[in-house]
């Protein structure tokens, strides 16, 4: 299989990406063949029948039945044979196999939510067993979202009112670029993860792991981690710079002023309201776009973000 | 020629003086100019906010502005090159100017409906320039939902602007079906009117049909935001997909409101430029309306990852292959027109040769997207983003400016610098190519389109795509220069520079207010060059 990629397309990875391949280089080939057919053509006949001397009558031919059946007949035919085999693998890529492993995908302003059967969780990071089908159920808690993965050939839009399916099996390991492929708002740009495929003995012991996330850290190392995992990353900094929501650095003590006039000293309550209810104080010259973290995350990782960001104004001073 | 120096004294320009002698015209050839000015106005916003985006994306991170910025930039070209400049742009310039000209009428059926459409089209404008103002959209020219609902920028004075867009665009479309049904000059028969005629025609069917489906769309999308009517969010009860197949149920055809005139101008100056009978004149004038039709009918290929059912997929797909066979076939035409020809290159026949090597690009891309497994990989890629520049720019605005270029001293009565003009037509064509070719391999590579940032692997070829953006900017800043001295400065020429057989150019340039001096009367067809040719604004026909 192609590992290196050509010109146009990114290697591929995926069961299903050899026969788009063939298709695109089918279609490339057959299309610089007529390309050069009507350019070269034009090239020679400009040449060959560029002005010479003075103007005189040029010959009437108006009409030539063969060369038009001919010229009709062939991309037709041809165009046939494209239409017949794109559909042919688009069918495939909509109908998983029978045995598949089934992870919930959710897409929100903006990071991706990943949940396993076993209780195991990631964000940004879907991590996969090498070499078997994976089934993807996908689904918005916002605004529509894509689901892309180039080097699958995989895209499938996450719609907010109802479920679409997307599935894919990759026979290598590695780590794989995710976007997300339907404007969604300011970033948009930042909604991108990776897919991790992994052996299958990786998997299964990141998937213990990630049943029970916090074990063997202290509250604030489970909660920088956690500040990386759960893409807080994405809006706040940690260094005092403004992104698109405020910094962290410095949080607890500081006085917030709102967008409904009021102000406060940021405290843990403060801080655990913002993450569950982000829209009930917004902060002067930020925008109320942070979704809400109800559901996603449990009462100790909330505690352990909380921890995390009280140790930031330690390392501050 | 005697008539020579009163066609300079007595013209449509210099008939009637005054700000207001302009403002009330019910001349079409005026109607056109100030559709050419606020057009342009127009064109020249939404080619800036083009450079700003490819400044922008020179390097990973940000550069000049910030995302929420860039999101509006990426809107307000998007926006204001389909809705202000490319759907109206070749119908309500050069189309009213030269349409009742090529008939041989001395104006459209209602010059009062076509004054009026300008007036709605600057009332439309600005809409969209209160929404600018006022915080500006970064919904994409889309205006997908529940996205589009939920925002807090000016989305509803955009919808609003491009909805009353929508009456200019349907104005100007019935203005011209009826002028082509009732006041074609004596002799001209359905089949010896030009190309460009009846791919006006063409356009103007599907502007009629299809405008109204984007009014109650972007209607319901203003009663969802303003009243709270579950249409299209999903948070009131309402489908976001359901916005999708409205939307391109007018958008797609809205594709070919663009890219007919601007088949019918290459038409024409293939033709002309190539001293020859155009080659299947039946199949171009039909294939216009072939496509026309069709064009109603493959919406859904917009939608091929939405989650809509594989077997609307497919329908979708096949109609998609269908319509672009009748654009195939008018390539191959053209190409054999040159054929045993006697061709010379000035400008126009410059951007139509461009337009033949682009729009060529465009339409094998187009297959790339239509077939189905392909697209999923290639949907909302840097590759789509290519094949509409493509089609779009080099096809239709590339087309423009071969009609621009070939209509201008007719318009003017004077001509610009050929020289400048071959320079500007040469920086446009290599700059396009820079820009966009670039962007296909970007985004096969997976590269998606409106991202404020990206990914370190594309900074190459992001970086190349801004460089031949600037290129094509000097370009049509060379190209605003010459064609402004020509208005004032130009050399003055005569009836007919190019030696073409339509009847626009048996009339005085520029034309008088009545267009011609007596009601022409049409003995031969559009393109028989096998039988007259032009010498001194002369017809001398072939002894038989």
């Amino acid at each position: 299989m192609d590992t290196t990629g050509t010109l146009f397309l990114p290697p591929a990875n995926s069961t299903i990406a050899p026969e788009v391949d063939a298709l695109f280089q089918f279609i490339l080939v057959t299309s610089i063949i007529f390309f050069l057919i009507v350019v070269g053509g034009t090239a020679y006949f400009i040449y060959k029948y560029r002005k010479k001397g003075k103007d005189g009558f040029t010959a009437d031919i108006s009409e030539n039945r063969t060369l038009e059946i001919i010229w009709t007949v062939i991309p037709i035919i041809l165009v046939f044979i494209i239409f017949f085999w794109g559909f042919k693998t688009y069918l495939k890529m909509h109908v998983p196999p029978a045995e598949t492993i089934q992870i919930k995908a959710t897409g929100q302003k903006w990071f991706w939510q990943f949940d396993y059967d076993n209780g195991a969780s990631s964000t940004n990071d879907l991590v996969v067993p090498v070499g078997k089908p994976v089934e993807l159920l996908l689904s918005s808690q916002d605004v529509v979202h894509s689901f892309y993965v180039p080097n699958f050939r995989i895209k499938m839009d996450v719609l907010p009112n109802r479920y679409t399916v997307t599935w894919f099996e990759a026979p290598r390991q590695g780590e794989y670029d995710l976007f997300c492929a339907e404007f969604c708002g300011t970033s948009h740009s930042k909604m991108i993860g990776k897919v991790k495929v992994v052996s299958e003995r990786e998997y299964n012991e990141w998937l213990e792991a990630s049943s029970n996330p916090g074990e063997g850290l202290s509250l604030e190392e489970y909660g920088a981690k956690l500040y990386q995992s759960k893409a807080c990353v994405t809006c706040h900094s940690i260094d005092g710079s403004p992104n698109i929501g405020p910094t962290l650095s410095g949080l607890i003590g500081r006085t917030e002023q709102f967008t409904d006039g009021s102000s406060l000293s940021a405290d843990e309550n403060y801080i655990r309201e913002s993450i569950l209810n982000p829209q009930a104080k917004v902060v002067k010259g930020y925008q109320p776009v942070m979704p809400t973290y109800q559901g996603i995350l449990k009462d100790k990782e909330i505690d352990a973000l909380v921890t995390y960001i009280k140790s930031l104004n330690k390392t501050g001073e | 020629m005697s008539g020579n120096k009163t066609e300079v004294e007595k013209n449509y320009l210099n008939d009637q003086k005054g700000i207001k002698s302009w403002l009330l015209t019910l001349d079409h050839k005026r109607i056109g100019i100030l559709y050419l000015y606020s057009i342009m106005f127009f064109f020249f916003i939404g080619g800036m906010s083009a450079l700003l985006i490819r400044l922008e994306l020179i390097r990973p991170q940000e550069v000049i502005v910030g995302a929420d910025t860039y999101n509006q930039l990426f809107t307000l070209h998007g926006a204001i090159m389909i809705f202000l400049f490319i759907i109206p742009g070749i119908p309500a310039i050069l189309g009213n100017f030269v349409l009742p000209l090529m008939i041989g009428a001395k104006d459209v059926a209602f010059p009062k409906l076509n004054l009026a459409s300008w007036y709605v089209y600057i009332f439309g404008s600005l809409f969209a320039v209160y929404s600018l103002v006022t915080g500006a959209v970064d919904t994409g020219w889309t205006f997908y939902t529940p996205y589009s609902t939920s925002t807090d920028t000016s989305v509803v004075s955009m919808t609003l602007g491009a909805f009353i867009l929508g009456f200019s665009s349907i104005f100007t479309g019935i203005n011209f079906i009826v002028t082509i049904h009732k006041l074609r000059a004596p002799g001209m028969t359905w089949f010896k009117m030009p190309l460009f005629v009846w791919a006006s025609y063409a356009t103007a069917i599907i502007q009629v049909l299809a405008t109204p489906v984007l009014g109650i769309t972007l209607l319901l999308l203003i009663a969802e935001r303003l009243l709270g009517i579950g249409i299209f969010d999903p948070a009131m009860g309402g489908d976001p997909v359901l916005y999708q197949h409205f939307f391109w149920f007018y958008s797609h055809p809205a594709v070919y409101i663009m890219i007919l005139p601007g088949m019918g101008i290459i038409s024409e100056v293939i033709a002309v430029f190539s001293k020859k009978k155009i080659f299947g004149y039946n199949a171009i004038a039909f294939s216009s309306l072939g496509i026309a039709l069709v064009s109603f009918l493959v919406w859904g290929h917009h939608m091929f990852t939405s989650g809509q059912s594989e077997f609307a997929a497919m329908i979708f797909s096949f109609l998609t292959f269908l319509v672009g066979i009748p654009s195939g076939i008018k390539m191959f035409n053209w190409l054999a027109t040159l054929y045993k020809g006697s061709i010379t290159f000035e400008t126009p026949m410059l951007y139509a040769l461009s337009f033949m090597f682009l729009f060529a690009i465009g339409g094998f891309t187009g297959i790339m997207l239509g077939a189905l497994s392909v697209d999923v990989h290639l949907h909302d890629t840097y590759f789509v983003v290519a094949h509409f520049h493509y089609v779009m720019m080099g096809g239709t605005v590339m087309a423009f400016l071969a009609g621009l270029h070939y209509w201008w001293p007719k318009i003017w009565g004077r001509t610009y610098n050929e020289f400048w003009a071959r320079i500007a037509a040469f920086l446009i064509f290599v700059g396009f190519n820079v820009t966009f070719f670039s962007q296909f391999i970007l985004g096969a590579k997976g590269m998606p389109r409106r991202y404020y940032t990206y990914l370190d692997q594309y900074q190459p070829l992001h970086a190349f795509s801004s460089v031949g953006a600037f290129v094509i900017g000097a370009g049509f800043f060379i190209m605003a220069f010459y064609l402004i001295h020509a208005m004032v400065r130009g050399k003055r020429i005569g009836r007919n520079p190019w030696g073409a057989l339509t009847l626009e150019w048996t009339t005085t340039s520029p034309p008088s207010h009545h267009n011609f001096e007596e009601i022409p009367v049409v003995k031969n067809g559009p393109y028989d060059f096998d039988r007259i040719r032009v010498e001194n604004d002369k017809w001398i026909y072939k002894e038989e």
